[in-house]
């Protein structure tokens, strides 16, 4: 997983609520057995005008020209900016790999869906929920080439007007993302302590052993 | 010593370790997987040169992606063939029992996990999959997780997280005749809306709860996701215990009074606190039908379709719009004169033999209508489709023109054949209207199975309570 420690970078506006992990990336890009390559996909029913299939060459298919991947002002934009309940629906882990392989590396919205907002941080995508104003103005001031700093160490982000607006992030998950630590090694170190409790849990729910 | 909820029980009893930040680390019971969210685990723990915690902990079976007609072919997309392949492979690589394309056993994760006893009272159980919470309708700690927690969970049978708030949602009296558990859920989400549950880990109680069966708390349970929860909750009563007895993987001789005794605490003690409750009035809940491209857009029977111009919030006035343009729906218009192309009784939420029971009573010596294009009936595992098959519901269906497929998750997610074509409407008895959800273009309506099956008789929907 790639670190997060500060980026600057262009906000994409996506002004839509409860946008879905269907809508994220539909069903069928899921047939892979892979984890990368899901980018030129992400948005796939809102961004292109005919149907996709997995692994078709995605630079000749007609695009819907008002959705807001396809606006040239956009173009390189490492943040996301929507609205609330962003992630809602399935877990596919595919909605934040799409999200990451297209060049988000943060995604800013009144609020997550809890699983989808969890996989972000495995991912070295920044979710980061702010009050719904704060949103709401930040809506309004995106124009063309407009940019903000994110920094994950003060836990500010930063506007072209000067303007700090601090966010939340529990410890444990801004020390991973931080570092770009593997979960798997780090739960790994405390193999003494599982071991002890499966012992005593074996003890209390023994059929669960058997 | 503080009174626990029914949630507080289940964490305090899986916690391995805790942080200061209050992220422990959790010990998982129980992993479901299938092919979809599985193979880049795998691949992952294969090239880092690990191995599972615990093979025994893991359960596998293909479900998203098989073909719910003969079962005799192979999986016609080469690209689907090759994830199912992959599950077999990975699963006899590393050792994990697989539930195989022709296994009597095979089905639904969320269908055959209780089915088979897998999955039981007090456990904490995780799949790659979101309706993981079905499985908390036995009174177990069960949710959805991504692929590299799948992947964290085969190496470590842990997981670190963060607890959830308690909410309590409390159905109060009885359900009149024709509204069922799904009729329940869905006036759940109309009420707290899809984001109410998130952050929170929903216990359902109340005499309309308690009164269902097994079958009708897994519904209410499964879409606790859909209202923003990763985990639904009932507690467990002599219905849970009885449904328990005797299946293939339920504790055995002196360990299974041992879990009884275990289990019978798996309840939310008397004055335990909740940090939100919400309380609804049984009586009051009338067939459902959404109407939008959300769950939360959901309207009964006798109402009609909600106008833009009633909403107060900017942000939900426009996604009214959008969803009216997509679904095709004109404002004001009576739910029950909107026509329908497609019936699907099926999916996680309403597959088991229960659901195909009301469904096959509706349907009793009358015809599907001739507007609709295709009605089909996807049992949840091999097991309910022999049930069924022996109580004769699948000439019941046959009969009246409706199809009778094999076990799979369909057209829920349409990743297999099974698919709405651009503009198609369907009543459909899975537990996502989402945009393309059921097939590019295609408009879902969420109904129970007995309304489902009294659309694709009428050709529209209708009060199945008139039906009864």
């Amino acid at each position: 997983m790639e670190a997060f420690k500060k980026i600057t970078a262009k906000i994409m506006p996506l002004d839509r609520a409860n946008v879905d992990t269907d809508a994220i990336i539909p069903k069928q890009f899921l047939k892979s057995i892979r984890r990368a390559g899901f980018g030129p996909y992400l948005f796939d029913e809102w961004r292109y005008e005919d149907v996709g299939e997995p692994e078709m060459d995605c630079s000749q298919r007609p695009i819907k020209k008002d959705f807001v991947l396809n606006n040239p002002d956009y173009q390189g934009a490492k943040i996301l900016l929507t609205r609330e309940n962003f992630g809602c629906g399935s877990s596919r882990e595919h909605a934040p790999w799409a999200l990451e392989d297209y060049g988000f590396r943060a995604i800013i919205a009144p609020s997550f869906a809890d699983i989808f907002f969890n996989n972000c941080f495995k991912n070295g995508v920044l979710p980061i929920a702010l009050p719904a104003e704060i949103v709401d103005s930040l809506f309004k001031e995106v124009e063309a080439g407009y940019q903000i700093t994110i920094d994950l160490d003060t836990q500010t982000i930063t506007t072209p007007k000067e303007e700090v607006i601090k966010f939340e992030v529990d410890e444990t998950r801004k020390y991973r993302l931080y570092n770009g630590l593997d979960d798997i090694a780090l739960t790994l170190l405390q193999a003494d302590k599982i071991k002890a409790y499966e012992v005593e849990r074996a003890k209390r729910a023994p059929w669960l052993f058997a | 010593m503080s009174e626990k909820t029914l949630y507080d029980k289940l964490w305090d009893d899986h916690v391995v370790h805790t942080e200061d930040d209050g992220a422990s680390l959790i010990y998982i019971d129980k992993q479901l997987i299938h092919e979809v969210t599985s193979p880049q685990a795998f691949e992952s723990l294969r090239l880092a040169g690990r191995k599972p915690w615990n093979i025994q902990r893991n359960l596998a079976v293909a479900d998203h992606n098989v073909p719910t007609t003969n079962r005799n072919e192979k999986i016609a997309d080469p690209i689907a063939r090759l994830q199912v392949e992959t599950l077999d492979k990975n699963c006899t690589e590393f050792g994990i029992t697989e539930f195989d394309m022709d296994d009597i056993r095979q089905g639904i994760v969320h269908v055959m996990g209780p089915e088979q006893g897998a999955t039981l009272p007090g456990m904490t159980i995780v799949c790659g999959d979101s309706h993981t919470s079905t499985h908390g309708a036995s009174g177990a700690l069960a949710f959805g997780i991504g692929t590299s927690e799948v992947e964290l969970a085969l190496a470590t049978q842990c997981l670190t997280q963060k607890k959830s708030k308690n909410f309590l949602i409390k159905v109060n009296g009885s359900v009149g005749a024709g509204v069922t558990a799904k009729d329940i859920v869905l006036a759940i989400i109309g009420e707290i809306g899809t984001a109410g549950g998130t952050g929170y880990a929903i216990e359902f109680a109340g005499s309309a709860i308690t009164d269902l069966s097994m079958e009708g708390r897994m519904t209410v349970c499964n879409m606790a996701i859909e209202a923003g929860a990763r985990a639904g909750l009932i507690a467990v009563d002599e219905i849970t215990i009885d449904y328990y007895r005797d299946r293939p993987y339920s504790p055995k001789g002196e360990h299974w009074f041992m879990a009884e005794r275990e289990w019978q605490k798996l309840h939310s003690d008397t004055d335990a606190e909740f940090d939100k409750v919400v309380e609804l009035d049984a009586a009051a809940i009338k067939p459902q039908v959404t109407w939008g491209t959300s769950p939360e857009m959901v309207v009964d029977i006798e109402a009609k379709v909600p106008n833009p111009a009633d909403e107060f919030d900017p942000v939900k006035q426009k996604s009214m719009e959008n969803a009216l343009e997509y679904m095709g729906l004109i404002a004001d218009q009576p739910i029950n004169e909107i026509k329908i192309d497609k019936v699907f009784i099926g999916s996680c939420t309403n597959s088991r033999i229960e659901d195909l029971r009301a469904a096959a009573a509706v349907v009793q010596g009358k015809k599907k209508s001739d507007s609709v294009a295709l009605a089909m009936v996807v049992p949840g595992s091999g097991l309910v489709k022999q049930q069924a098959e022996k109580e004769g519901l699948d000439k019941v269906f046959i009969a009246a023109g409706f199809e009778w497929r094999e076990p799979g998750c369909s057209m829920c997610l349409a990743m297999n054949a099974d698919k709405l074509q651009a503009g198609e409407r369907c009543a459909s008895t899975s537990n996502r209207n989402f945009e393309g959800r059921q097939g590019y273009g295609g408009r879902t309506h969420l109904v129970s199975p007995a309304m489902a099956a009294a659309a694709g008789v009428a050709g529209h929907f209708v009060d199945v309570r008139d039906w009864v």
